[in-house]
């Protein structure tokens, strides 16, 4: 059996700076991040949490209309922490137009501003809102303004992409492909390289993405050239401020094959990489309430004739069973692959979580309470 | 389960192109291959497409990891048949490339230099193009007598927040050469996508979220004048209590003595911790029905057919699949 992960224990030790949930989309990150939050600040922490595209209803319950560079406090009636409680919702085009005005000056970021292969990249590039939330949290450390900083991580297909999208990323704006595409007659090395080829096919690309678009890539290119080691050497920092032990990353899951798939990945993928990989969060469950065998239960609805509500509720009971044990054999699939992950079970709540009242109530489940 | 007789229309079984889109985790590719196999049992020949690297199709039929080529995977009933393609971005360009550029050996180097990731990221656009193009290629397809190759084409497409993106070329041009072979590309798709031989559905769990997101989803098709087809409600939890102690039961009032009193006529006998345990199992059940049912009403308003998909409690497999894709044909999919 593995262990039961100790979320008190986590986020009570003042030694743990930096909280990270990951896993595919749809599995309640937000909502995770957000109830860690509510309850590390109800435990004295001075807590901020840093969400991604949240729910609007569990924005607004935490006090957050729209997007926002700055944490801002969490100041609602019926939330009286011992520590505080600050939130934030990331907007990932003013993160980037603030670290671009931050490395070029005013003048050079305007004319960045104004380029259209910035505006794709600042807006739609893959990998841009992961990119993003790390030189968030980048910041959000540095300031030292928080003694508990939990993260939200983008939706993305591939959990993995919260850690390679970053390193991707810079490494593409900084890559010799942008450079010999923006400028393939400099290039001269390249056609020895990589044979004629080369030549057609930036050719070819030009055709296909169109010259403006080239143009305008020289342009991006030529005024980022001298931010390109800065954005590098931020990134790095923050991916080794992900690998310190203040870092804890806790890995969410459906109950579902696909979620447990990825946690699956990304759990091995931090274990290889030496990440600090707190626990698997294994959020909407559905225990079975009543000890009832589902065979038995179905028999005894299927014999009865009257009682139609002892029959309802034993036709019901059989189905939860049947979907507390599909959980159960997916868990046991986990497990087996990593039986030294700690894990938590968090059992579903019958509705959406969109108050104080609800993060609240997850809060507890979390921590193996109510 | 209520029947929606009306839900497949005759002019959506004329429909050669489905595209199924969902928000994330709504089951969108089960729902898309459910759906392939039903149109297939009607003794279509029907391709399977999927776009987003991830071998969902492969991993749905326990199958090896597809290559980026069209493989037949499943028999179906009336001497149908079901094929799938798992397109892969990086070798579709490259194959468009060669088509029209005459690009020979040098794609391989390209592809290890990561230029090719690198193109069709930066614009996000020339992607799109790239797969509803191939996508189009399919469809579109005959043999040497003029018929089609695939009666149906059903393409698990990107999730709802992006399709409308995905499907209008038009819109993605903006970005790319306004001339060329790429244009005459994506006109074709354009004339695909707005045809009467296209339609769209959308997958969604009765569950404010994935349906909010389904109703925005269904206006910005509206205004790209792209044609909705259903909304498919996955993942349905049966309502097992009698409709008129629904609302009683969500709010915390179920008879607790009556239940008692039921089970032991059927010589049941239940300690008070398990009895409390199965008036609790009933309160969640009764609010997940109620809220269920407000998603179903929310729905409603984008006068779409609505068909329905129970909640497989033992999870989905090959076998489930099948089952999946009766439930479709009983309600009327052909």
């Amino acid at each position: 059996m593995p262990s039961l992960l100790d979320i008190d224990a986590l986020i009570d030790d003042a030694n743990t700076k930096i909280v990270v949930c990951c896993g595919s989309g749809g599995v309640g990150k937000t909502t995770t991040a957000a109830s860690l939050a509510v309850r590390a600040a109800n435990r004295g922490r001075k807590a901020v949490v840093m969400t991604i595209d949240p729910a609007r209803r569990l924005a607004q319950s935490l006090g957050l209309r729209e997007l926002s560079n700055q944490p801002t406090r969490v100041d609602v009636d019926e939330f009286r922490p011992t520590g505080e409680l600050a939130a934030m919702m990331l907007d990932m085009r003013r993160t980037f137009d603030d670290m671009v005005l931050q490395h070029a000056g005013p003048e050079r970021a305007k004319a960045i501003f104004a380029n259209t292969v910035y505006q794709t990249i600042a807006s739609s590039f893959s990998g841009t809102q992961e990119y993003m939330a790390m030189e968030k949290l980048g910041q959000l450390s540095a300031s030292g303004d928080w003694d508990l900083i939990i993260v939200d991580t983008p939706p993305s297909r591939n959990a993995l992409d919260f850690l390679d999208a970053p390193q991707r990323m810079s490494s593409v704006l900084d890559g010799r492909v942008m450079r010999m595409l923006s400028a393939p007659a400099k290039a001269t090395g390249i056609t020895k390289l990589f044979g004629a080829g080369f030549n057609l096919f930036t050719k070819a690309i030009s055709a296909v993405i169109g010259g403006q678009l080239m143009t305008d890539l020289s342009a991006f290119v030529q005024a980022f050239d001298s931010m390109f080691g800065g954005f590098k050497e931020r990134a790095d920092a923050t991916f080794r401020l992900l690998s310190s032990p203040g870092t804890a990353f806790l890995v969410v899951a459906a109950p579902e094959p696909d979620a447990l798939r990825e946690a699956s990945y990304f759990c091995q993928r931090l274990i290889k990489d030496d990440m600090p990989l707190a626990g698997l969060v294994l959020n909407r469950t559905h225990p079975v309430l009543a000890e009832l065998p589902g065979a038995r239960a179905t028999a005894i609805a299927d014999e009865m004739s009257g009682s139609p509500l002892a029959q309802a509720v034993l036709r019901l009971h059989a189905d939860r069973v049947a979907v507390a044990e599909r959980e159960k054999r997916l868990l046991a699939r986990f497990t087996m692959a990593h039986p030294s992950v700690a894990l938590v079970g968090v059992p579903a709540l019958p509705a959406d979580v969109h108050d104080i009242d609800g993060l609240l109530i997850v809060g507890d489940r979390l921590a193996g309470k109510g | 389960m209520t029947q929606s007789s009306t839900g497949w229309s005759e002019e959506l079984s004329r429909v050669r192109f489905h595209v199924v889109t969902g928000k994330g985790g709504t089951g969108k590719t089960t729902v898309a291959a459910a759906l392939a196999l039903a149109l297939a049992g009607k003794g279509r020949k029907v391709l399977l497409i999927e776009v987003e690297g991830r071998q969902g199709i492969a991993q749905l039929f326990d199958h090896a990891p597809l290559p980026y080529d069209e493989v037949r995977i499943a028999a179906a009933r009336n001497g149908g048949s079901l094929h799938a393609l798992a397109i892969d971005t990086e070798a579709a360009l490259l194959e468009f490339l060669a088509m029209f550029y005459n690009l020979g050996f040098a794609g391989k180097t390209l592809k290890r230099m990561g230029a090719i990731d690198f193109a069709t990221t930066l614009a996000p656009g020339l992607r799109d193009v790239i797969l509803t193009g191939k996508a189009k290629e399919c469809v579109n397809r005959t043999d040497k007598s003029g018929r089609h190759e695939y009666d149906a084409v059903v393409l698990d497409a990107p999730p709802t927040g992006r399709v409308v993106q995905f499907l209008d070329v038009n819109r993605a041009l903006a970005d790319l050469a306004k001339v060329g072979p790429v244009r005459g590309h994506s006109e074709s798709v354009v004339k695909l996508v707005h045809s009467p031989f296209t339609v769209v559905h959308l997958v969604t769990l009765l569950e404010e979220m994935p349906v909010r997101e389904t109703l925005d989803a269904v206006a910005e098709l509206d205004s790209a004048d792209i044609r909705p087809g259903v909304v498919i409600a996955n993942r349905v939890h049966p309502n097992r209590l009698p409709a008129r102690s629904v609302a009683a039961a969500a709010d915390g009032r179920v008879d607790g003595s009556r239940l008692r009193a039921g089970l032991e006529s059927a010589g049941l006998k239940l300690d008070s911790d398990n009895l409390d345990g199965l008036v609790e199992e009933t309160i969640e059940h009764a609010i997940r029905v109620q809220l269920q049912e407000g998603a179903q009403q929310q729905l409603d308003e984008a006068r779409l057919p609505v068909l329905r998909l129970e909640d497989l409690t033992h999870g989905v497999d090959t076998a489930a699949l099948y089952e999946l894709a009766e439930a479709l044909d009983e309600q009327g999919v052909r």
